[in-house]
């Protein structure tokens, strides 16, 4: 009774689902868009997402569905794209140069002279924030947010909070000083939860 | 006394690094009297929250896939 081949029982519908191609096709398509954001060039994207769809798959039989295997490829991504942020670290230290200006902007659209709120940009109470989680219209906004970041700022905001690597490690890494990383996150967090408010939590939370 | 921009780069800070106990107590002072603020601070929490679930692949569960391998096993 030990060498049934297909037992009906045995065979996991979990395993079935990992080899529905759309899953799959799906799954890649968001992986792709998360490594690209991060990584900013395509073939190194296409690279890690495909290493760790490989890795991940190896180990399909022990997960107990889709979302179970979708957490444990994202952690595999995560630590792909880490390594690769920090074998080119040279790279992105120059081309950062080259975008500094572009992201030396001042916020007084948001703040007026004296440093408070500008009365029409003053944070309001957001609606759901959880309940967003799980709507694919508000994950749509988010991603458009990302975009929306100047380059330097939405790689250094995404090592520190997708691939959730300490400050020092991000300084060290890009060579940048601590009080330079502290400035483009905090700017990145601005700009962020200003386009998320406008666009989501203050308009109705719905895709129009 | 912080102003709203000080007071909004401390609380982008709050989430890399523990502030010292000067800082605590001027943004403590500050949020005690500024609404806004206060909701910047909410939303930085939610905008942590958001951003790991998104790195776990939470923005793709929003793409469901067509689900017909349950109905028809070959």
């Amino acid at each position: 009774m030990t060498d049934t081949p297909s037992a009906p029982e045995a065979a996991s519908p979990a395993a079935d689902r990992l080899s529905d191609p759309a899953f799959i096709t799906a799954l890649r398509r968001q992986m792709l868009k998360f490594a690209t954001l991060q990584l900013s060039n395509p073939e190194l994207a296409e690279d890690a997402v495909q290493e760790a769809l490989i890795g991940a798959m190896k180990n399909a039989h022990s997960f107990a569905g889709q979302a179970a295997f979708k957490t444990w490829v994202f952690a595999i991504l995560k630590n792909k794209i880490a390594d690769t942020l920090r074998q080119r670290q040279r790279l992105v230290e120059a081309s950062s140069l080259l975008h500094a200006d572009e992201e030396d902007e001042d916020f007084t659209e948001l703040f007026a002279t004296h440093g408070h709120w500008q009365y029409d940009e003053r944070p309001q109470a957001w609606g759901d924030p959880e309940g967003a989680v799980h709507n694919q219209h508000f994950w749509r906004v988010f991603e458009a947010c990302l975009d929306h970041l100047p380059g330097q700022q939405a790689r250094l905001f995404m090592m520190r909070e997708f691939v959730e690597m300490e400050t020092p490690e991000i300084c060290r890494t890009l060579d940048i000083t601590v009080s330079n990383l502290n400035v483009s996150l905090h700017r990145a967090r601005l700009r962020l939860r200003e386009c998320l408010e406008d666009r989501w939590f203050l308009s109705g939370e719905q895709a129009c | 006394m912080l102003n709203c921009y000080d007071a909004t780069r401390l609380m982008s800070e709050k989430l890399d690094r523990p502030l010292g106990r000067l800082e605590k107590l001027n943004l403590r002072l500050h949020l005690f009297i500024c609404k806004s603020c206060g909701h910047f601070d909410d939303h930085m929490q939610h905008l942590r929250l958001l951003t790991r679930s998104y790195a776990k692949g939470q923005g793709a569960a929003a793409v469901p896939p067509p689900d017909e391998s349950e109905s028809n096993v070959p």
